[in-house]
């Protein structure tokens, strides 16, 4: 396949950054998305270029690291996906691929594709987490019944990796979905209930700090998760937080 | 406003329902006027002169619309500062609709249609009753109804409205539901009735406005 790629460069945080066009040739439809990048990156150190700085890690699906913005779209055009898993057969040959870094405030720009998305660790600290006690008391969480239904639900809030497509997506650059989803993760079970209520307030609070934008429910986040995180989270969020405003 | 993201989005949500609560019943009582001058006229003067509808229910109508109004243009202008840096490409009709997206533009047809619909009907009715102090007519109504859809400019000044004001309610009224926290199996029903009511109503409106345009 030959393509032609552009790319957002920008050499640190302070700099401001511009589209640049690298044409590539002898991509192979079978590379990952990221190999791709691997590929152009090889060809750059080869020619005494700045390769292209992007987030990856695991290259499985499940870290939650990469996060291209890839011909406008959160990972790339196919869908439950997250970049790593992208493949170039997606992509047509002689193609213009658009990449950029996720957008937000709240996500800063760090060097090219890389972001900073560290606003999403401090609103996990800021409630996302379950208090438990290590004196040796703990009790062993198969004890506790719980419901199918609500194991469930909870699983597949709990599969959200963290990765910021629901922001990149949105066009208020929210971060609800995120949110919702460690919410739901936790006060569906009733290890997590205990301290539901201040967890809520907390985590919404440092949300809005970190000045990501107001949910609108335009839906856009759910297409674009690669875990196929739910609106339901974010309507049970929202209950939730509401019966915060009746307790003290 | 120092409310939270989720208490702004509650408080949309709760004024859009009120008023999508109240266009329904604006729309029965217009539909009236197709069927019955005399009705027409006998709901609109309850309407017009008991002191319950006109000094708690107008007040709380009028705040409730300017409150929509304004919390949507803080909610569009907090949402425009998250992001400053926009992509050079964005496929935003990939996951989610048009009126979804654009619900700020469907609102400012509507407050443009609000601004002639107030200057129509509402100050008419205000000089008349508080300003004049005209003799109470209990059959007025339904002239000057009439009287006022034989412009054809009105009539299709309204209907493109009522346009917008029908992709307004496909996004706003369903989602009104998802904000204050109920989506659940029941919510595929709610969608439903959403498309239903977005699509009847609007059009019920521009029928009436045609109607009495071709019979006045």
């Amino acid at each position: 396949m030959n393509l032609t790629l552009k790319i957002w460069r920008q050499s640190n945080s302070e700099s401001k950054g511009k589209m640049v066009e690298y044409p590539i040739s002898d991509v192979s439809p079978d590379m990952s998305f990221l190999e791709m990048m691997d590929f152009l990156n090889g060809r750059l150190i080869n020619k005494g270029e700045e390769p292209v700085a992007f987030d990856h890690d695991c290259r499985e699906g499940i870290c939650g690291m990469c996060s291209m913005f890839i011909n406008g779209e959160a990972h790339g055009p196919d869908r439950l996906v997250t970049t790593c898993q992208l493949h170039m057969r997606k992509f047509k040959d002689g193609e213009t691929i658009t990449i950029e870094p996720f957008r937000a405030n709240a996500f800063p720009v760090i060097k090219d594709l890389v972001v900073d998305r560290s606003s999403f660790d401090r609103i996990q600290q800021a409630g996302g987490f379950v208090s438990v006690n290590t004196s040796g008391n703990t009790q062993d969480a198969n004890s506790i019944p719980i419901e199918k239904y609500d194991a469930d639900r909870a699983f597949d809030a709990a599969t959200c990796i963290g990765c910021g497509a629901c922001v990149a997506s949105c066009k208020n650059a929210s971060a609800m979905l995120f949110v919702a989803a460690k919410v739901s993760q936790f006060s569906l079970l009733p290890q997590g209930k205990i301290e539901a209520t201040d967890r809520v307030r907390n985590m919404v609070k440092q949300m809005d700090e970190e000045g990501f934008g107001n949910c609108t429910n335009t839906g856009a986040c759910e297409v674009e998760c690669p875990k196929g995180i739910s609106l339901e989270n974010i309507a049970r969020m929202n209950r939730e937080y509401i019966s915060t405003l009746f307790k003290s | 406003m120092t409310l939270s993201s989720i208490a702004r989005k509650v408080a949309m949500a709760l004024s859009g329902l009120f008023l999508v609560f109240f266009l329904a019943q604006h729309f029965t009582i217009n539909l009236t006027s197709v069927f019955s001058e005399e009705m027409f006229n006998s709901i609109s003067h309850f309407m017009g002169t008991n002191p319950l509808v006109q000094f708690i229910l107008q007040p709380v109508l009028i705040f409730g619309v300017v409150f929509h109004f304004v919390m949507g243009f803080i909610l569009e202008i907090k949402n425009n500062k998250a992001r400053t840096n926009n992509y050079e490409s964005y496929k935003g009709s990939e996951n989610a609709n048009w009126m979804s997206r654009n619900m700020i533009f469907s609102g400012l047809a509507i407050l443009s249609f609000l601004v002639l619909h107030f200057y129509d009907f509402w100050v008419p009715e205000m000089n008349y009753k508080y300003i004049e102090v005209l003799p109470d007519d209990p059959n007025r109504y339904y002239g000057e109804l009439v009287h006022k859809f034989q412009s054809p400019y009105r009539v299709v000044f309204y209907s493109i409205s009522f346009v917008f004001l029908a992709l307004h309610l496909f996004h706003g009224f369903s989602s009104a539901f998802q904000s204050v926290g109920f989506n659940n199996k029941f919510m595929i029903g709610v969608k439903k009735f959403t498309i239903a009511f977005s699509f009847i109503i609007p059009l019920g409106f521009v029928f009436i406005a045609i109607f009495h345009h071709l019979n006045g």
